[in-house]
């Protein structure tokens, strides 16, 4: 009885999380295109994308590896669907929040990516292969800036709390209950290196090095298609919304229901996952929607500059202003 | 696909003949070691259409004109605005002053839309997608222009040898006025954002470049050749039509910046200048135009009697968007059809521009830098070799060439 309430609740957070993370990229696209004036597809053409795609052929190239083709739009899947287990959703406590932390989150974010760089080399076109390779060099560049930002953040709140990178510490005692002016500065840079650790690790403009269509005609997916495609359109999804959740639950892990004084625990539920989705949208709106808009792609030496020279030394200067703070007050 | 391993451990990206970053289909053979271009080499010859041959087997020349304008669907007023000057010339026709002024008007419409289109497509190639849907959207100011004036938005069929097929009347000057206001107004809003975004100069300062010698030795034309500061522009240099009247400078960057680099950044400054030179010269073409026909001959059984008996050989050039079109004309007595016909589009010598350009650059910059010397493919392929017996395809080498062309000149000596 007990296992099948539990496998329920996994199967239901996962299907409601895709529900909205496909909602969310309707909109998403929705917005640039108003941003771009244009008319821009119904917010529900995500769904009728994986319709299409299920329905497509699934082609397999002659010179690829066809078992690790095949598998790597899975691994992709389980692994970003996996990120929703542990990062806190909804307003709720993460499923299996008490096995895992933010660092096993910052580790399982590499999956998807590690997922990808393998579905490209094993596509065996040299499209994918340099698109492989930009996506390892991406990786391996934004993963400074977000160790850092999640680093500094829990190092701050480990000063009060015990645990500090569980998410249940973290949603006890904010980050902005903890610091003084200077510290909300530092917190508040460490926000904006987040969101464009954010931008990156999603792989939109300026950072969708690894797809580039104009150069390397979709990069790592070049050779993919139907079903196989499909799952890695859903992995995206999925990620970006996991994403969005992170940044939520590392800085505004803030509730509504206590605040506005609602107690029935089925009417908090609704207000605070109501919430929720306000808050990722938010975060979406910045990190994704608004930064395509406005800026053209960069080059994968420029892009790798961005994150570990600029993005280390802005989160570190975050970093610096939250010790300063702490020795002041 | 072409992987092949040499000894510095380089491999082989082809880029086309169907690539996303390519509008039409060529080939290009990179050789890359990681990210950065080791060597470039291009092979054409994808969109043969045999169009000269055809031109020179249509009833008569006037049809020609038709067969011109399809060879390419941007410079399609380039293209019969050198083959009509290059029959002109062969027949010995003059089309009357008004005529000039208006051809002068059209041909500069086209260069407006067309750098617009280069501008659109150029941020779309550094994946700045909004950049692109802003200026497609202040293209379409011009196009419907274009539609109003000549009655068409892409084949604009205006021309006529000894003249023009449309007029410009009066009552629509304030329709053209309004247009050109509305560019004026949106230029420097188009200037800001294409100079001043960090983002399209960290992809376009220092990409490409192209330097004053190499462009001097490689004879690139056009935007292309200007941008590397090779002050060369057939408006000004041997005015045709009626630009000899008008006040016409060859745009260089420094006029901007103060210097010269030759990359890419430096090709969106000169085509930008030259949007608003352009609406600069319609404005004073519209202030000086003469009025009078628009047509040497109006009777097209007489144009057509004349044109059969007439005998002679004619150069059309044109400054087309692109860079300089010439059209070589022969005109035989008794024979109503073009003798021969042979046309250079632009794109033809900027190709050259490309393995220089390319080297030592990553494959990211691949698309914005081919498409800085906005290409045309169509407008280039000349000649394949077909042999059906055998099924095979070539290319014909320098050598070749070389031979055959001091056969065909032995063979006119004797």
């Amino acid at each position: 009885m007990n296992v099948i309430v539990i496998i329920a609740t996994f199967i239901c957070v996962v299907g409601l999380s895709t529900i909205f993370s496909l909602l969310y990229r309707g909109v998403d696209r929705k917005l640039v295109a108003h941003m771009q004036g244009r008319v821009g597809p119904p917010v529900v053409q995500p769904f009728r994308d994986v319709r299409k795609l299920l329905m497509k052929e699934n082609i397999i190239p002659d010179g690829a590896i066809s078992w690790l083709f095949t598998a790597a739009p899975f691994i992709c899947l389980i692994t970003s669907a996996l990120l929703l287990f542990y990062i806190p959703l909804f307003g709720q406590e993460a499923l299996l929040g008490g096995y895992g932390d933010a660092i096993l989150v910052i580790y399982l974010l590499i999956l998807p990516s590690l997922a990808l760089v393998l579905a490209g080399f094993a596509s065996s076109s040299p499209y994918a292969t340099v698109g492989a390779q930009r996506e390892m060099v991406i990786m391996m560049s934004y993963e400074l800036p977000l160790a850092i930002t999640v680093v500094s953040l829990a190092w701050r709140i480990g000063r009060v709390a015990d645990n500090p990178f569980m998410f249940s510490t973290i949603a006890e005692s904010p980050i902005w209950s903890l610091v003084g002016p200077l510290g909300t500065i530092g917190s508040l840079i460490l926000l904006f290196a987040l969101l464009v650790v954010t931008t990156g690790e999603a792989g939109k403009v300026p950072f969708d090095i690894a797809e580039a269509e104009t150069e390397i005609a979709g990069g790592l997916l070049v050779e993919y298609s139907g079903r196989n495609l499909c799952l890695f359109y859903l992995a995206d999804i999925i990620k970006t919304f996991a994403l969005a959740s992170l940044v939520v639950a590392l800085f505004i892990p803030y509730n509504l229901s206590p605040l506005v004084g609602i107690g029935a625990p089925v009417l908090a539920g609704i207000v605070d996952g109501l919430f929720f989705l306000v808050k990722a949208f938010a975060v979406m709106l910045i990190s994704i929607s608004v930064i395509r808009t406005a800026v053209a792609r960069f080059k994968i030496s420029q892009a790798s500059w961005v994150y570990i020279i600029a993005m280390t030394l802005i989160s570190l200067f975050g970093l610096i202003l939250l010790s300063v703070d702490l020795m002041v007050s | 696909m072409m992987q092949e391993e040499t000894k510095k451990a380089t491999y082989t990206i082809p880029v086309g003949p169907i690539h996303p970053a390519l509008k039409e289909p060529i080939r290009l053979a990179l050789t890359v070691d990681g990210e950065e271009i080791v060597d470039a080499d291009v092979f054409v010859g994808q969109v043969h259409r045999g169009i000269e041959w055809l031109g020179m087997n249509r009833n008569n020349p006037v049809q020609s004109i038709y067969l011109a304008e399809r060879i390419c669907g941007i410079c399609n007023i380039s293209h019969p605005f050198s083959l009509v000057m290059a029959v002109e010339q062969a027949a010995g026709i003059t089309p009357p002053p008004r005529a000039e002024y208006i051809r002068a008007i059209i041909a500069e419409m086209e260069r407006i839309h067309s750098h617009l289109l280069w501008a659109g497509v150029a941020a779309h190639e550094i994946g700045f997608d909004t950049v692109f849907y802003l200026v497609w959207r202040v293209r379409e100011e011009i196009m419907d222009l274009v539609e109003y004036v000549t009655g068409n938005r892409v084949t604009k069929a205006m021309f006529q040898i000894g003249g023009l097929r449309r007029d410009i009347t009066e009552e629509q000057f304030p329709r053209i006025r309004q247009s050109l206001d509305y560019y004026k107004s949106v230029f420097d809003q188009l200037k800001r954002v294409f100079l001043d975004d960090k983002t399209i100069q960290m992809r376009t300062r220092n990409v490409g470049i192209l330097k004053k010698e190499d462009a001097l030795k490689l004879l690139i034309c056009g935007p292309s050749g200007r941008a590397s500061g090779v002050p060369k522009d057939v408006r000004q240099d041997q005015p045709y039509a009626a630009y000899a009247d008008l006040d016409i400078k060859a745009m260089t960057p420094d006029m901007v910046t103060g210097t010269v680099v030759g990359d890419v950044y430096d090709r969106i400054i000169v085509r930008l200048l030259e949007v608003k030179q352009a609406i600069e010269i319609i404005e004073q073409c519209l202030e000086k135009m003469p009025p009078g026909p628009i047509l040497a001959q109006p009777k097209i059984a007489v144009l057509l009697k004349a044109l059969t008996q007439a005998e002679g050989e004619g150069i059309g050039r044109a400054e087309a968007p692109r860079g300089e079109v010439i059209h070589y004309v022969r005109l035989e007595a008794g024979q109503s059809t073009l003798a021969t016909w042979k046309v250079r589009a632009p794109t033809y010598v900027n190709l050259m521009a490309v393995p220089t350009i390319l080297k030592g650059m990553q494959i990211a910059d691949v698309p914005i830098i081919f498409a800085s010397l906005d290409p045309c493919m169509s407008c280039t392929n000349r000649m394949i070799i077909t042999d059906r017996a055998l099924r095979k395809k070539s290319i014909m080498s320098y050598e070749e060439m070389h031979r055959l062309s001091l056969q065909k000149t032995e063979k006119l000596r004797r």
